[in-house]
């Protein structure tokens, strides 16, 4: 092979994402949907399939899913339907799914990412209702189960799935896509987010094709990635693949792959040779959903702030910088977060701007806070023991000159660890500033004294010797010391000698 | 006797639900060894029912008027505790943690369940020669079929072993039989009564209806069973009329037609013979009667057997041995399981449509078998839209003959033709009747049917009535001990 005919392949990616929706009850019965009750406590007929019964749409998942087609900004149908995809798996009670095909709830809307600071609009192909299934669980693996359990708790639950058009490029973007996607959930409050337990479940189709060419490549469908980097690894591991695979000549194969995370590659699942003909129909339990232009108005206007708009208004009402207002908008609770503690800290410190008090808590948040909790996290970040209001509090104490910032930061994982105000710690822990001139003036003749060798090189020009000095004071004090105050009496001092 | 007359002497005291149940039973335990329209007799179930009933006679406070009625339902009907099992091995120890819509109400009604009636597996035959456990005979000739698939409650009700039931009917399975029993079977609008707890066929056709000695007690049951239900979003919200209250208004002003379409070659020329007799009577009773049209005729049944089965494969595919019923043992791993189950559980007739409907579902096939089928569903249903136009009802033959014998019709499309008249008011959900119009020399009785316009019961009931109460039919009982 001559690297002089080896092509430049374009990546073409699209992503088919499963959220569960935070309704109460299931998608077409009464049942509950929370996550990791016992085993079919939370079952009745309807939800495993029994003989005779019949499928109720759950108002409310309908409102989600509008919700959401809104925020993409999609055409919300006025009319959709139901429809029943058929194959068989002991997971599924009915052995079809009562999803929508040809006439899904909305189409044709888009999502904005940025990826290294550049924004790119992705298109959105469809939104679409369905339920879940139930999950088995074998005693062993599933090669050498004796036998295989059936829970059906999930059986039922309500999902929604956005297909994306292939515009993604990269898995950076992929990636990109995908946390910007579960924000908004997030913020309309449609999806916990929650990756690890499933409610956020993802798929890719990805191809590559000569750079340039119009056509779309074969493409390969990858499963199970659940977590954000997961799926960037699987899909960086997927195009490198097939890259290797059409360097080489190869052609790929149509095809259903598992992404293993931790061997990190990603395996043939099914071929497509054996594609499931899922023998759609229109499922006439259920009558064609009407959705009056009223209620889709009425939803529009119960929309809230979402994430591009909230980046905007962190610049122009806070003066955020751009960088600080995207990283603090990429998740709603760390966005409330902020806020809270910005007016909390501008309430303490009245001196302040408004601009200085969110700058000031933005850089607490991003070096500190994002530290010891992931963005994406919301209910971490909501249940934080470092509460808004606390933060503001430690963040006073540095304002108003009673603790430095590196005795703050300390304090910040005390709060962090215990819920404790900073006042209480401080206060405990005497950590209060020495501000007295007469007594940091006694450390510092003290200091000076036992150091005649960082004095000579002083004398002899060396103002490195200067920092040595400061941090044996700081060191003497536990550092305490008023950093200004040590070198005002410093330099005073040693001009003198 | 028939329910208003029961409840009549009941209220009385000439007799006790209690009283009226033990006779039913006894005659069940006497007959139906022969007859077989019994697929489970609830017996302990019955007598509760019945005291509680008697009760509340005593104290001057029935229910309603079907308060201590006995009556049979189809076992196609979810029935709590009370093993369900759609004439099939498949469901054979299946016993439903819930009731059906149907039988919550009747029960609410103060109604007696007297047992599970037999039918066709899973709804699927025009006989009762196809439930998994026995035949049912027609009480009027043993040697016959009292028609399908709810043929178990229709004979009951004909011969005595109810006062009254419920059927299902899919294509014709509450009005073929009633034809074939001489008794009166109802099939409602499309949505009119849930089909919450029916073991479904085909979704988009299954109703359900009543079978009953007299008009006045299809009035009764219908009233007690129909009207919206939060488990089922297609039944329609409309509010239920007093059906009964409406019976006695006459035909006089009403119009009636006659299609064309329903009078073919090969029907029994004593059938056609009745029907025309019938119409003369309804004339005679003050009706205009004219000829109509419904082109697509010919052509509902054979798109039936396409919708019919697309739907059934869908439906019945939940029988996989994982869950409920059956399950084949010692088979090694999951497919085999369900393969196995479901050979072993179904019968031939059921999985005759299984593959038909998964083969017209099928992807390459699905436009030009399902999609036309319900394009045509639509043609049958502008048919009788235009008739409506010009017509109150729709006055027809039930069948094109009278009940066959066992084994008569081997032949799967042979047996299918028995159910042309009756297709299309499924397939476009239109509520029809059938009411004894007569008897062939050989003794079998004849049905006369009305179909009327969507959510229009109470004028096919009040024409049925006016023909019931001006002829001798529904009086005449088959020749049984």
């Amino acid at each position: 092979m001559s690297t002089m005919t080896k092509p430049s392949y374009e990546v073409v990616i699209g992503l088919e994402v499963h959220a569960q929706l935070l309704t109460r009850s299931k998608m077409f019965c009464g049942c509950a949907a929370t996550f990791g009750a016992a085993p079919n406590s939370q079952t009745c007929p309807v939800c495993q399939g029994m003989p005779g019964v019949l499928p109720v749409v759950n108002r409310r998942a309908v409102e989600f899913g509008i919700k959401t087609a809104l925020a993409f900004d999609c055409r919300v149908n006025p009319a959709c339907r139901f429809a029943r995809k058929h194959y068989y798996y002991p997971d599924m009670p009915k052995n079809y799914q009562i999803s929508q095909y040809e006439e899904p709830l909305a189409e044709d809307g888009l999502l904005e990412i940025e990826v290294d600071g550049t924004s790119r609009t992705i298109g959105i192909q469809r939104l679409h209702l369905e339920e879940d299934v139930g999950k088995l669980l074998h005693e062993g693996t599933l090669e050498t189960a004796q036998a295989s359990l059936v829970d059906y708790n999930r059986s039922g639950v309500p999902l929604m799935e956005t297909v994306s058009k292939p515009d993604l490029r990269s898995p950076g973007e992929a990636a990109a896509y995908l946390r910007a996607f579960r924000a908004v959930l997030v913020y309309l409050g449609v999806c916990d987010g929650n990756m690890e337990e499933g409610s956020l479940r993802c798929d890719a189709n990805v191809s590559l094709r000569p750079r340039g060419a119009a056509e779309l490549g074969t493409k390969v469908e990858i499963k199970n990635m659940n977590s954000f980097r997961n799926v960037q690894r699987a899909l960086e591991f997927e195009v490198e693949r097939q890259a290797k695979a059409l360097g080489a000549g190869e052609r790929i194969v149509q095809e259903t792959r598992l992404w293993d995370a931790e061997r990190g590659y990603t395996r043939s699942m099914r071929s497509k040779e054996f594609a499931h003909d899922y023998r759609y129909f229109p499922e006439p339990d259920l009558v064609p959903l009407e959705i009056s232009r009223a209620w889709v108005d009425a939803i529009r206007a119960g929309l809230p702030e979402l994430p591009r708009a909230r980046r905007q208004r962190f610049v122009t009402q806070y003066g955020l910088p751009p960088y600080d207002a995207g990283v603090l908008t990429q998740a709603r609770a760390l966005a409330e977060y902020h806020e809270q503690a910005t007016a909390a800290l501008k309430r303490a410190a009245p001196s302040l701007t408004l601009s200085q008090a969110a700058k000031s808590t933005s850089n607490w948040i991003m070096s500190e806070l994002l530290h010891v909790l992931p963005a994406d996290d919301e209910a971490a970040i909501r249940e934080a023991k470092i509460t808004p209001s606390r933060l503001a509090g430690l963040l006073k104490l540095i304002e108003n000159g009673t603790i430095s910032g590196k005795i703050a930061k300390d304090v910040f994982q005390k709060m962090f660890a215990s819920g404790e105000d900073a006042q209480a710690i401080v206060a405990r822990e005497g950590l209060v500033q020495v501000a007295d001139e007469s007594a940091l003036a006694a450390v510092i003749d003290q200091v000076i004294a036992e150091n005649p060798k960082a004095l000579e090189d002083y004398r002899k020009g060396k103002t490195a010797a200067k920092g040595a000095f400061v941090g044996q004071i700081m060191k003497a004090t536990q550092g305490k010391a008023n950093p200004a105050m040590v070198n005002r009496l410093l330099e005073e001092k040693l001009s003198k000698i | 006797m028939p329910i208003h007359e029961l409840t009549s002497a009941y209220r009385r005291g000439e007799t006790t639900p209690t009283a009226a149940t033990e006779a039913y039973l006894a005659r069940i335990a006497k007959l139906d060894g022969e007859l077989g329209a019994y697929l489970t007799v609830t017996r302990e179930h019955a007598l509760r029912a019945a005291a509680d009933a008697d009760a509340r006679y005593r104290a001057g406070t029935p229910l309603g008027p079907l308060d201590g009625a006995p009556l049979a339902y189809k076992d196609v009907l979810c029935t709590r505790g009370v093993t369900t099992t759609c004439g099939s091995r498949m469901l054979e120890r299946f016993v439903p943690p819930y009731d059906a819509t149907v039988i919550a109400r009747l029960a609410a009604a103060g109604a007696v369940m007297l047992g599970k009636g037999n039918m066709d597996e899973f709804a699927m035959g025009s006989s009762t020669e196809h439930s998994a456990f026995k035949p049912t005979r027609n009480p009027w000739d043993l040697a016959r079929v009292p028609g399908g698939s709810s043929g178990g409650p229709a004979a009951a009700v004909a011969a005595g072993l109810a006062a009254g039931g419920l059927g299902t009917d899919t294509g014709g399975s509450i009005r073929q039989p009633a034809a074939f029993c001489g008794v009166v079977g109802l099939k409602p609008t499309y949505g009119r009564v849930s089909r919450y707890g029916l073991v479904a066929f085909g979704s988009s056709l299954d109703h359900i209806g009543p079978f009953a000695r007299d008009v006045t007690d299809a009035a009764l049951l219908l009233r007690a069973i129909a009207g919206a239900d939060p488990r089922d979003s297609t039944c329609l919200p409309a509010p239920v009329p007093d059906y009964a209250a409406g019976l006695p208004q006459g035909l006089t002003g009403l119009r009636l037609g006659l299609p064309d379409e329903y009078f073919i070659d090969g029907m029994d020329p004593e059938i056609e013979r009745a029907v025309r007799a019938a119409v003369d009577v309804v004339r005679g009773l003050g009706a205009t009667v004219e000829r109509v049209s419904l082109p697509a005729t010919p052509h509902a049944l054979a798109t039936y057997y396409v919708i019919a089965p697309a739907e059934a494969s869908s439906n019945l595919a939940r029988y996989d041995g994982v869950k409920y019923g059956l399950r084949v043992p010692g088979a090694r791993d999951l497919v085999e399981m369900s393969s196995r189950t479901r050979a072993a559980g179904f019968g031939a007739e059921v999985k005759r449509r299984i593959m038909l409907g998964t083969y017209v579902l099928s992807a390459g096939y699905h436009e030009a078998y399902y999609g036309r089928a319900q394009k045509v569903r639509t043609l049958v249903r502008r048919d009788f839209d235009a008739a409506f136009g010009r017509v109150d009802l729709i006055v027809a033959p039930m069948t094109p003959n009278v009940a066959f014998k066992h084994g008569e019709k081997e032949d799967p499309l042979a047996m299918y033709l028995n159910d042309v008249f009756a297709v299309p008011a499924d397939m476009t959900g239109l509520p029809a009747i059938s009411v004894p119009c007569g008897f062939s020399v050989q003794g079998l009785p004849i049905g006369l049917q009305f179909i009327g316009k969507a959510l229009d019961e109470a004028g096919v009931l009040r024409a049925a009535y006016a023909y019931e109460q001006a002829t001798p039919w529904h009086t005449r009982k088959p020749a049984l001990p």
